[in-house]
C-alpha cells in the first residue's frame, strides 16, 4: 500500500507532473484516434474515480481533497477531462466524415426545429438537473467557515482562491510583476485576440480537428495544460511555504527544500569568466536583458523567415508578430520551468534595484 | 361497412373548469394566444413573451443538440440567476462591516433552521465559474468565435473576467481567515503593477524630484483594497462591488451577448 502511495507521490511532483501532463497531451493530440476511443475516454474516467475513491481512505489526502473550497476542483478534473475527450471525438468523427467526403454531422443536422417545443424543454431539463445537482450539494457539504479574520495570524499556506492558483503557482518561476500581473493581462488579451489573428477560415460552426490543427493544439496547451493542469498542482501539492507534498504525503510545515537557485548573471560573470560581478547593474544584467530582447523581438523575425514563413505570408506582418508575442509570451512559462528545473535559474533578468526581474 | 360516427368527448369537471379559466378575461389578458401546439401559435408563444423572445422562432437542430452545445451558456446565465436570487436573501442577514461581518455569517449557519442559501450561493459560485469555462471551450473547439462572432466572443472573454472578479469580491464577505488571506495574497499582485504598484518595475522613476509618485498608500494596490492592507475600506468595497458594480455591468454584458447571438446568426453551424 505505502509503495503504491510512494508511486502517486513520486509522479506528483511538479516536474514530473508538468512533464507527464504536457507528454500526455502531446500523445492525446498526436495519436487521437486512440485518445478518443470509447474505452479510453470512460477508463480515464473509472481510474479518476477510482484513485480518488480509494484515496479518501487515506488521512493526508481526505485532509486535501474534502476540503469543501477544493471540492469544485476535483469535479473540474473530471469534466475537464471529459470535455477534452469529448470534444477531440466529435473532432475526430467529423475529421473522419471530411475524409470520406461527406458532410459534418452538424452539417446534416441543419434543418430547422421549433424553439418551442424543442429548446425550451432542453433548457428546462438542464435547469432542473441543474437545481438538484445544486441543492443536493449544499445540503450535503457545509460551506466552509473559519476562523474570524486576523490581520496577525498568516495561515501557512495563504492561498488565493482556487482559480487564480494557476497564477499563484507561476509566483515560483516569475515575479509578482509578471506572473501576478502582466501575464494575466496577456492571457485576457490574447484570448480578445484569437478571432483577430486566426483567418482560417475553416471549422466554423462544427467540430473539427484535421482543418485547425494548430489553433486547436495552442488553445487546448494553453486552457489545459497551463492553466487548468497548473490549478490542481497548486491546490492539491503544495503546502506550508508553498513546498511540493505529493497528496499522500503528511503536510509538515518543517519540510525543508535547498533552495539552490542562481541568476544568470552570477553564472556568466562568477562562474562562467570568473571576474566577479560588474557594479553597474545595466552591465551585470546585460547578457539577459540581450537574451529577453532576443526572445521578444529576435525570435519573431526569425521565425517569420525561417520555419513560420509559410505563417508569415498567410497572415500578414501585423497579425505574424502578434500571434508571435503572445504565443512566446505563453511559452515563457514552460521555458522559465525548464530553465529552473535543469540549470537551478533563478531570474535571467535581476535587476532588484527597480523591482525588474525576469 | 359501418358508417364510423364522431363523438365528442364528454367533458369531466376538469375540463370544465379549464375551458371555463381559459375564457375568462383575466388569463386572456395575460395569455395572448392559445397553447403552442400547432405552428402558428408555437410562432406566437416564442414572440410574445419577454423572456422566450430571447430565442430565435427556429433553430438548427444541431443548436438543440446536447452533443454540440453542452448546455454550458445557459447553465451559466441560470447560475447566475440563482446567484442573484441567493444573493439578495443574504443581504438581508448580512451587514459589511469588521463589527458585524463574520458574526452575521456565524448567525445565518446557527440561527437560520435548514439554511442553505449561503451553500447554494457559494457552490453555485464555484459552478458558474466552472460553466463559464467550458462555455468558452465549447465555444473555441467548435470554432464559433469566428466571423461574423468575433466581438461577441470579446464580449465573453470580459464576462469570464467579471465572473472571476464577482466570485473573488465574494469570497472576502464571509471575514474569516479563509477570506482575508485569500484576499491579501490575490491582493498582494496588485502592488507589483509595473509603474503603478509601489513595488512594481518602473514605479520607482516616477518622481518628482525627492517625491516619490507612487508609495504604498496611493498605488493600485490602495485604490482596489481603498487601504494599505485588507480592512474595513477593502470589504465595503468588495461588498459594493459584488453586490451592485460588477452584477450591473455583468446584466449590460448579458444583454449585449444574447441580443448579439441572435444578430450574428442564432447559434453557430457549419455556414
Amino acid at each position: 500500500m505505502n509503495a503504491i502511495k510512494e508511486f502517486f507521490n513520486f509522479f506528483a511532483d511538479p516536474r514530473v507532473f508538468f512533464l507527464l501532463t504536457t507528454g500526455a497531451f502531446v500523445f492525446a493530440v498526436w495519436r487521437r484516434d486512440l485518445f478518443v476511443k470509447p474505452s479510453v475516454g470512460y477508463g480515464l474516467q473509472i481510474f479518476l474515480a477510482l484513485f480518488f475513491g480509494l484515496g479518501l481512505l487515506d488521512e493526508n489526502f481526505r485532509l486535501i481533497i474534502g476540503k469543501p473550497d477544493n471540492v469544485p476542483i476535483v469535479g473540474l478534473i473530471f469534466l475537464l477531462l471529459f470535455f477534452t475527450w469529448y470534444s477531440m471525438r466529435q473532432a475526430v468523427l467529423n475529421d473522419q466524415r471530411i475524409a470520406k467526403g461527406e458532410p459534418v454531422e452538424e452539417k446534416v443536422e441543419e434543418d430547422r426545429v421549433w424553439v418551442w417545443p424543442d429548446l425550451v424543454y432542453v433548457e428546462l431539463i438542464c435547469l432542473v438537473l441543474c437545481s438538484v445537482a445544486l441543492i443536493v450539494w449544499s445540503i450535503v457539504l457545509k460551506a466552509p467557515l473559519e476562523q474570524p479574520a486576523n490581520a496577525a495570524a498568516t495561515p501557512n499556506p495563504s492561498k488565493a482562491p482556487w482559480y487564480f492558483l494557476g497564477l499563484q503557482e507561476m509566483l515560483v518561476y516569475f515575479d509578482p510583476w509578471l506572473a501576478g500581473v502582466v501575464l494575466p493581462s496577456l492571457i485576457i488579451v490574447g484570448l480578445m485576440a484569437i478571432p483577430y489573428i486566426d483567418t482560417n477560415p475553416k471549422g466554423n460552426g462544427y467540430y473539427t480537428f484535421k482543418e485547425r490543427k494548430a489553433e486547436i493544439t495552442i488553445f487546448l496547451f494553453g486552457f489545459v495544460v497551463l492553466w487548468s493542469s497548473l490549478i490542481v498542482l497548486g491546490t492539491f501539492l503544495r503546502g506550508p511555504n508553498w513546498n511540493f507534498f505529493g497528496p499522500f504525503e503528511y503536510w509538515d510545515i518543517h519540510k525543508l527544500e535547498a533552495l539552490t537557485n542562481v541568476n544568470l548573471s552570477e553564472y556568466i560573470w562568477l562562474r562562467g569568466l570568473g571576474v566577479g560581478m560588474p557594479s553597474h547593474w545595466l552591465i551585470r544584467e546585460l547578457p539577459g536583458i540581450l537574451i529577453v530582447l532576443f526572445y521578444v523581438f529576435g525570435l519573431p523575425v526569425v521565425f517569420a523567415r525561417t520555419v513560420f514563413k509559410r505563417y508569415y505570408e498567410k497572415l500578414g506582418p501585423t497579425r505574424f508578430y502578434v500571434t508571435a508575442f503572445l504565443f512566446l509570451s505563453m511559452l515563457s512559462l514552460p521555458v522559465k520551468m525548464l530553465a529552473r528545473w535543469l540549470f537551478n535559474l533563478k531570474y535571467v533578468v535581476a535587476i532588484g534595484e527597480l523591482f525588474f526581474n525576469i | 361497412m359501418a358508417d364510423t360516427k364522431t363523438v365528442a368527448p364528454k367533458e369531466g369537471a376538469l375540463e370544465r373548469s379549464w375551458n371555463w379559466l381559459t375564457e375568462t378575461q383575466i388569463w386572456k389578458s395575460v395569455f395572448r394566444h392559445n397553447a403552442p401546439i400547432t405552428d402558428r401559435n408555437r410562432v406566437l408563444v416564442v414572440l410574445s413573451n419577454v423572456f422566450l423572445h430571447l430565442h430565435p422562432v427556429r433553430l438548427r437542430k444541431s443548436g438543440v443538440r446536447l452533443r454540440y452545445t453542452w448546455c454550458m451558456g445557459g447553465l451559466s446565465f441560470f447560475l447566475f440567476l440563482t446567484l442573484t436570487f441567493t444573493g439578495v436573501l443574504l443581504m438581508f442577514y448580512y451587514r459589511p462591516t469588521l463589527e458585524y461581518a463574520y458574526t452575521d455569517i456565524v448567525g445565518l449557519r446557527e440561527h437560520v433552521p435548514l439554511g442553505i442559501m449561503r451553500e447554494m450561493h457559494r457552490w453555485g459560485a464555484h459552478a458558474m465559474v466552472i460553466t463559464v469555462w467550458l462555455h468558452m471551450f465549447r465555444v473555441f473547439m467548435t470554432g464559433s468565435y469566428k466571423p461574423p462572432r468575433e466581438f461577441n466572443w470579446n464580449v465573453g472573454v470580459i464576462m469570464l473576467v467579471l465572473t472571476l472578479l464577482l466570485s473573488f469580491t465574494g469570497y472576502l464577505l464571509p471575514w474569516d481567515q479563509l477570506a482575508i488571506w485569500a484576499i491579501t495574497v490575490g491582493s498582494n499582485m496588485a502592488r507589483a503593477t509595473p509603474f503603478l504598484g509601489y513595488e512594481g518595475p518602473g514605479a520607482s522613476l516616477l518622481a518628482l524630484g525627492d517625491v516619490q509618485l507612487i508609495h504604498a498608500a496611493d498605488d493600485a494596490r490602495f485604490a482596489l483594497l481603498g487601504g494599505t492592507f485588507v480592512g474595513e475600506g477593502a470589504l465595503l468595497r468588495f461588498y459594493v462591488l459584488h453586490c451592485v458594480g460588477l452584477p450591473l455591468a455583468i446584466a449590460v454584458l448579458m444583454a449585449v451577448h444574447f441580443w448579439r447571438v441572435r444578430k450574428d446568426g442564432g447559434i453557430s453551424g457549419p455556414l
